[in-house]
């Protein structure tokens, strides 16, 4: 126990010092960039029709005169008091604009990754299963199609077949435009989830179906299912007992460390179907220039990458009875 | 006695694509002729890599995708198509496997000898098998990666008599033991064969091979080249063909005299006799003749054209 | 043997499927450069032309034909996708080999900095540096080249650490053989398949995240004729019934990348031994 708790806190830290290292590079990148926050958000025409006072107050408001280090020193300052600034384009707490936004997405993520991990563990250990044979062949085209297509064109598509051709689903928004946020009904909520949904679903599965599939057919060609056929153990038992036990652990391990993918396509996806929630905003936050926003979703999104890939390690020493008893035993 | 496992001219083939273009087909086992009696120790000996595991793969029905076999096997008097293969393996004709590896390393043994069946008789049938080979209640609830290699070795062994098993194979049950724990493991082979079992023991160890077996096949790249009695390798005179002259002086107490060349890769020959680059006695005919039968020779059965001669040494 | 001339036939197609995989993708590049400016001449007689009236893929609201506004963006995104694809391949292969070669503080101070990219979702990573370099062709270019490297990098590390320990390696070395003949005789033989199949793999990767991240509006600027602009503007006509406009760009970046992705897939499995029993 003692030693995977040091394995743990070990990783924490390092964990820490990446997070670090992620608030570093992307405040260097954001003031290495040429582009004129002031210019992007106010405009060249009305710049050039304010007073020197009033330049002088919005180039204060968004940082432009105070020196890089200093800036970064205080927002650390501030991360450790739990603020991350705020937001310059929603001139609101960046932490309070985040948690709206990831609220609206996390169900959405959240039910992408599960149903994906599900989906492409089942059709990977099939393929695996069928290797060579047309189920096979048939997956292998879908995750080779899948991966070949940009995600959100896929959305384009789907929101041409779906919302424009069939008018199933609506056209953008998870909130029908004129109604007030509370008034909007859980149904209403799905109904505008539901494609954004679709899309990262199906991009989802081809990247784990694919590893599954590489895996299972290692497991099929082991020694010890050759010694359960030898045993008179059926395919079926053979594909359920040992295929499914052996594929389960990888698979999961790969969905946890999978998370940055999953939110690199929600922002994809949110844009073109105007969904509001974080990759949107990132997307918002990144147009407009607007430094301690998209600092703060950079440093939050990493956070929870890292965390999935910890959540990975962890797991697989605490299913894996190698590592489980092994560790035991010292 | 009647034989419980009759070969006759078996082949195995592989199709394989070299370099991921080019396609052929190499038979691994050539025209294998063999039988097995009941209460009978049969050992088949070869070098490793002389395609001696697919014997017992293919006795089960458990060939790979890319393979096929050609040839007849006969179980108990009948034909043994891959569907009654199916239907008695892990029943009547059951496989030992060489080691640890055999094993599911997320599966607990007690778990992996029931099958999934959660029968109360099923777990009284397999921990009273473990309790045959010394092995408690523990054994059960430990993974494969917690036993020792000769505890792997024996319940190995017990996954064998949860039935009871008419024929069973043995694919090199002991390398990597020291000298008395592999006696101990070929006497639990002689004990089932006692109890009425044929046992077809596959191992590279010609000297391991006498201690316990009646019959010895000797097996040379993917052919069996002769079928003898344990007896006969009292006496080297007594043995037919070249080449088990050749492993038979190349035993500790022999002389330790090395077999000189190498066996060849399975279809790098076409034609003609597999020993005869290695052999002082082939002829032109020897290396031309098509494929040499196997014949009955004197008491035992041999695969050469001039059977008793002597290989250069 | 029997099967000579179904071997044969195997090596012909899988050769032939090579050379014509090259042949399209460099034809469609170069037919994209010649048609650069057919693709922005704008026709207001003919605007919003289905496929048909309005040649193979139809016209846009501009008149502008989407044939040759297809072909000049799928040849800038090759392009694009070559030049970031070899840029980030150096770079995997200089930190991977620099890992594996100058000491335990550079493999950790190289793997934190893999973890490091790959900790920042991808999308997120191109966009930030596309920022920093003013965004429009150099941005996208920078955001690529940068962000793609970690996961061919750790490949190389973990091949290069292999060999150095490998048998026949340290007997060479004992055997006196100097060290630049040990890295040009075992080493780069054993080395440029890996590199060469892991190159052509990260095209498909390079090309679809250039056209993400033009189409969030942080990479070529509106003018060029790229895929994810193109893509971009067509939303706006999406409820119109302008189905053309984002149908074939985005069919045909989806075949083009296909294409590398298999090109990539089949050089490799000619390449790895351990599909000889495939």
């Amino acid at each position: 126990m003692k030693h995977r708790l040091q394995f743990a806190g070990k990783k924490l830290i390092r964990m820490a010092l990446l997070l670090l290292g992620v608030s570093i590079v992307t405040f260097l990148l954001m003031c290495a960039s040429p582009l004129d926050p002031l210019q992007t958000n106010v405009g060249q025409v009305a710049l050039g029709s304010m007073s020197p006072e009033q330049v002088a107050r919005l180039e204060a408001y968004w940082g432009v005169d105070t020196p890089p280090v200093q800036r970064y020193l205080g927002w650390l300052g501030g991360v450790l008091h739990g603020d991350m600034g705020t937001s310059l384009l929603y001139r609101q707490p960046v932490l309070t604009v985040i948690g709206q936004r990831l609220a609206n997405s996390v169900f959405l993520l959240l039910a992408v990754w599960v149903f994906s991990g599900i989906l492409g563990l089942v059709l990977g250990v099939a393929a695996g299963a069928f290797r060579g044979k047309w189920p096979d062949r048939l997956i292998r085209g879908y995750c080779l199609l899948i991966s070949s297509t940009p995600t959100f064109w896929l959305a384009i598509l789907l929101l041409l077949i779906f919302s424009v051709w069939l008018g199933w689903f609506p056209i953008g928004l998870s909130v029908p435009a004129g109604v007030a946020a509370d008034a909007v009904t859980f149904v209403d909520r799905i109904r505008h989830a539901v494609l954004p949904a679709l899309t990262l679903s199906i991009t989802g599965v081809a990247n784990i179906a694919l590893h599954t599939r590489e895996k299972m057919i290692d497991v099929l060609e082991s020694d010890y299912v050759l010694f359960a056929r030898a045993r008179g153990e059926s395919e079926t038992s053979v594909i359920l007992r040992h295929g499914l036990r052996n594929v389960s652990l990888p698979a999961i391990t790969l969905q946890f460390a999978s998370v940055s993918e999953i939110i690199g396509g929600s922002v994809l996806v949110e844009q073109v179907f105007s969904y509001p929630g974080l990759g949107q905003v990132a997307v918002t936050a990144g147009l407009g220039s607007d430094l301690p926003l998209l600092l703060g979703i950079t440093v939050i999104t990493s956070a929870i990458v890292f965390a999935g890939n910890l959540i990975a390690d962890l797991l697989y020493g605490a299913a894996d009875p190698r590592i489980r008893r092994g560790a035991a035993r010292e | 006695m009647e034989p419980i496992l009759e070969i006759e001219h078996m082949s195995v083939y592989f199709t394989q694509y070299e370099r991921g273009i080019r396609r052929r087909v190499l038979p691994v086992i050539r025209d294998l002729t063999l039988s097995v009696e009941a209460g009978q120790i049969v050992a088949v000996v070869g070098a490793s890599g002389s395609g001696k595991s697919l014997l017992a793969h293919g006795i089960l029905g458990i060939l790979p995708y890319n393979s096929h076999m050609e040839g007849e096997i006969r179980y108990a008097g009948e034909p043994l198509p891959r569907e009654r293969s199916a239907e008695l393996r892990g029943k009547e004709i059951v496989l030992i496997p060489q080691g640890v590896n055999y094993l599911d390393p997320l599966m607990k043994v007690g778990a992996q000898l029931r099958k999934g069946s959660r029968d109360e008789k099923v777990r009284e049938r397999t921990s009273r098998a473990l309790r045959r080979y010394g092995l408690s209640e523990e054994t059960e609830e430990m993974y494969p990666f917690e036993l020792s290699g000769g505890m792997a070795r024996r319940v190995l062994i017990a996954s064998a008599v949860t039935g009871i098993p008419r024929l069973i194979i043995a694919d090199e049950p002991t390398p990597g033991l020291d000298v008395r724990a592999a006696k101990r493991i070929l006497g639990h082979f002689r004990e089932l064969a006692d109890e009425g079992a044929g046992i077809l023991f596959i191992t590279h160890d010609l000297e391991q091979a006498l201690t316990v077996a009646d019959q010895v096949a000797v097996f040379y790249a993917g052919e069996t080249i002769e079928v003898a009695s344990a007896a006969d390798f009292s006496d080297v005179e007594n043995l037919r063909h070249p080449f088990t002259r050749a492993i038979w002086r190349a035993m500790p107490e022999h002389g330790f005299h090395p077999v000189s060349g190498t066996q060849p890769y399975p279809g790098s020959r076409e034609t003609g006799c597999s020993f005869a680059g290695q052999c002082s006695a082939s002829t032109e005919t020897c290396r031309e003749t098509d494929l040499i039968p196997l014949r009955e020779c004197c008491g035992g059965m041999v695969r050469c054209l001039h059977p008793g001669k002597e290989a250069s040494l | 043997m029997k099967h000579d001339r179904k071997e044969k036939n195997r090596r012909k197609s899988t050769i032939l499927f090579l050379a014509a995989a090259v042949l399209i993708l460099a034809a469609v590049t170069a037919a994209g450069i010649i048609l650069e400016g057919t693709a922005t001449e704008t026709d207001f007689s003919r605007t919003n032309l289905a496929p048909g009236t309005g040649g193979l893929f139809g016209t846009d609201w501009m008149g502008r034909d989407m044939f040759a506004r297809t072909l000049a963006g799928l040849s800038l995104s090759i392009r694009i996708g070559i030049l970031t694809a070899a840029v980030s391949a150096v770079i995997a292969l200089l930190a991977g080999t620099a890992a594996a070669t100058l000491g335990r503080r550079a493999d950790a101070v190289i793997s934190w900095c893999i973890d490091l990219v790959m900790g920042i979702p991808h999308i997120l990573l191109v966009m930030l540096i596309s920022i920093a370099c003013g965004r429009g062709f150099a941005g996208v270019v920078a955001g690529v080249a940068l962000s793609h490297w970690p996961s061919l990098a750790r490949v190389i590390r973990g091949e290069v650490i292999q060999l150095r320990q490998a048998p026949y390696i340290l007997v060479a070395e004992k055997l006196g053989v100097s060290k630049f003949q040990n890295v040009r005789r075992h080493m780069i033989p054993h080395l440029l398949p890996q590199f060469l199949t892991g190159l052509i793999l990260l095209f498909p990767h390079a090309i679809l995240h250039e056209a993400s991240v033009t189409f969030l509006g942080f990479g070529l600027s509106s003018e060029q004729p790229a895929i994810g602009v193109i893509l971009s503007e067509s939303m706006q006509y999406l409820t119109t019934g302008r189905w053309w406009l984002a149908l074939f760009p985005g069919l045909a970046l989806v075949l083009a990348v296909i294409l590398f992705a298999v090109l990539g897939e089949r050089l490799r499995q000619l390449m790895d031994p351990s599909s000889v029993h495939e």
